[in-house]
């Protein structure tokens, strides 16, 4: 397990981490959120020993990041976004390369090139250069490249970053199938999809900062209620829509102006549907477009990390994750 | 970083970087053209000019036989730019990451990439050794003597290699790298009597060019290639000892800062 203690880094006058505290249970998907720039790449090289922090404590299974990196190197995988593998050796070379650097024998590494080799469909590449490989393929080694060493730990940065979305799924089942062997995986990514998919716990950055944390559904619970999506016909004054809607709305409304769409997180769904409806006869507004749903993960995210676009000043902080005073 | 670990991990690292190089051949063969012109044209066009003066002071073998020694500092010394290249190149690629979150030895990343340059080095000195022997050249001072000028010119290459990695760590931007390392290696290459005697300079050039470590490289191979028996050669074991010096100190030297400095980084 993985865990965390009040981590600060700062590089010039950037606090990349500011204070970040986390544990992760062993065996499970632990998902760090977090716009770009977030400190979510930091919190990784520190955890993956590349990098030391300022102040406060991390160990991996009990081992200290700062005091043991040889120990933690030994039970640790690391697999970035941009794949770390050799394009003029071949996938096998690449294995079992990393391999021996795990400390394996000569002959140990080349079983367990095979394995993972197997284990990534990759068996039929095996024997070519890596710069032949497609950009999902060279991925998926790079993923097997921290396999080969039997890590206990996986620590992925934005893994699925750039992929195309049949591969992404490959690589989602994958993960799943690592966690069932009982690794566990700290994975940083900016698609919430994925840590709704995979992730157990889920925690969001944002300025290097914790500002959420829990599983999906405790998330979007803290946005509570539901989320009504509506599309205005061409010609309405947006503004004053949205400010004829303002009373349904439960916290900051989510708006594109371009497109003329509104997200109105709601309490509770059906009523405040009607309530909805009401309001627009009332004002004479029209809409081509009304659904009522689910919060998702991107709402979540939006609403915490304040990153979409508004009409109007929110009426509350966006990034303290509460709810309005309405 | 543990000791046990540090010669099995720089064979690992210099297989890996000896199989990138067989694998791009034309980079083998764009380091090695520059030196082949010229050798063809020092030999063709200002050979006979050049011979006349070397004769005149003592030589007593063709221009050729003057010209390779000059040539092999050359050639290893363009050739260990790739160190910085190479180091500068893996840097700005994720796999570097990759090696500093194995249980590896850090130094040997640094060390499988200046070994695989001695074997790259007597692939470059082998192919000059050849074209050489097409246009005349031949070893004077028996065996001893032709293992010992090679010897000298890998010695030489190694030691430019961790000066070329302590460069590439310290730019870190391959294609800069390979613009930089030009500059100081090229006067330093012409000033060194590589291609003809040192005569006629300015006298502070002159002071500089007949001290510098390359002049004493260059003059060692070529003594130990000919023999010591020439007016032209007379000082080759001072400068022996001086090349040695020179060599030994930058491999200590330039090894320890680069070694401190990729371990420490982070």
């Amino acid at each position: 397990m993985i865990s965390v203690t009040d981590v600060r880094k700062a590089f010039g006058d950037t606090q990349a981490l500011d204070g970040v505290s986390m544990e992760v249970e062993a065996g499970t998907v632990f998902g760090l959120l977090g716009p770009n720039g977030a400190g979510k790449t930091t919190l990784v090289r520190v955890l993956a020993t590349l990098m030391k922090p300022d102040s406060g404590h991390a160990t991996i299974n009990g081992v200290d990041v700062v005091a043991h990196p040889d120990k933690i190197r030994s039970i640790i995988g690391l697999a970035g976004q941009f794949a770390a593998v050799d394009p003029l050796l071949t996938g096998r070379e690449n294995l079992e390369m990393v391999g021996r650097l795990y400390r394996l024998s000569s002959a140990e590494s080349k079983k367990r090139a095979d394995e993972t080799l197997e284990r990534l469909s990759l068996t039929d590449a095996a024997n070519r250069l890596v710069k032949t490989y497609s950009g999902g393929m060279r991925r998926r080694l790079d993923l097997g490249a921290s396999l080969v060493g039997r890590a206990h730990v996986m620590i992925l940065d934005e893994p699925t970053t750039g992929l195309d979305p049949r591969t992404r799924l490959e690589l989602w089942s994958f993960l799943e199938d690592l966690v069932r062997d009982g690794i566990t995986v700290l994975l940083t990514t900016q698609y919430l999809e994925e840590a709704d998919r995979l992730a157990r716990q889920i925690m969001v950055i944002d300025h290097g900062r914790v500002i959420a944390q829990g599983t999906a559904d405790e998330l979007k619970n803290t946005l509570g209620g539901d989320v009504i999506d509506l599309r205005f016909v061409a010609g309405t004054n947006f503004a004053s829509a949205i400010d004829a809607l303002r009373e349904v709305a439960k916290s900051k409304i989510e708006t594109q102006p371009e497109e003329l769409r509104a997200s109105i997180p709601v309490e509770t769904g059906a009523e405040d549907l009607i309530r909805t409806v009401r309001l627009l006869d009332q004002n004479g507004l029209r809409v081509d477009d009304l659904v009522l749903r689910r919060p998702t993960l991107d709402d979540v995210f939006l609403s915490l990390t304040g990153k979409a676009t508004e009409s109007e000043p929110a009426p509350q902080q966006a990034a303290s994750g509460k709810r309005g005073a309405k | 970083m543990k000791s046990a670990m540090f010669f099995p991990d720089t064979v690992v690292l210099a297989r890996r970087n000896f199989k990138r190089l067989l694998r791009t051949p034309q980079i083998l063969a764009f380091a090695t053209i520059q030196p082949v012109m010229f050798v063809l044209l020092f030999r063709y066009v200002f050979g006979a000019d050049i011979l006349f003066g070397l004769q005149r002071a003592g030589w007593k073998y063709e221009y050729a036989d003057y010209l390779i020694p000059g040539i092999l500092v050359q050639v290893t010394s363009f050739g260990s730019i790739a160190a910085a290249v190479g180091i500068a190149a893996d840097m700005g690629s994720g796999i570097m990451d990759r090696f500093r979150s194995l249980p590896m030895s850090q130094a040997a990343v640094l060390t499988g990439r200046t070994v695989s340059d001695i074997a790259r080095q007597l692939m470059t000195v082998t192919i000059i050794l050849i074209v050489g022997t097409m246009v005349g050249f031949r070893f004077h001072n028996g065996i001893a003597g032709a293992v010992g000028a090679i010897g000298m010119a890998l010695l030489f290459g190694f030691a430019m290699a961790w000066f070329f990695a302590w460069v590439g760590l310290r730019v870190t931007d391959a294609e800069a790298v390979q613009t930089a390392g030009f500059i100081p290696i090229f006067p330093l290459v012409f000033l060194s009597g590589a291609f003809t005697p040192i005569t006629g300079l300015p006298p502070i050039l002159e002071a500089f060019a007949r001290n510098q470590p390359l002049t004493h490289v260059v003059s060692a191979i070529r003594g130990l290639a000919q023999g010591s028996d020439m007016p032209l050669t007379a000082d080759t074991n001072h400068h022996i000892i001086m090349a040695t010096i020179w060599c030994v100190g930058s491999i200590v030297i330039f090894g320890y800062m680069s070694i401190r400095k990729f371990t420490k980084a982070a």
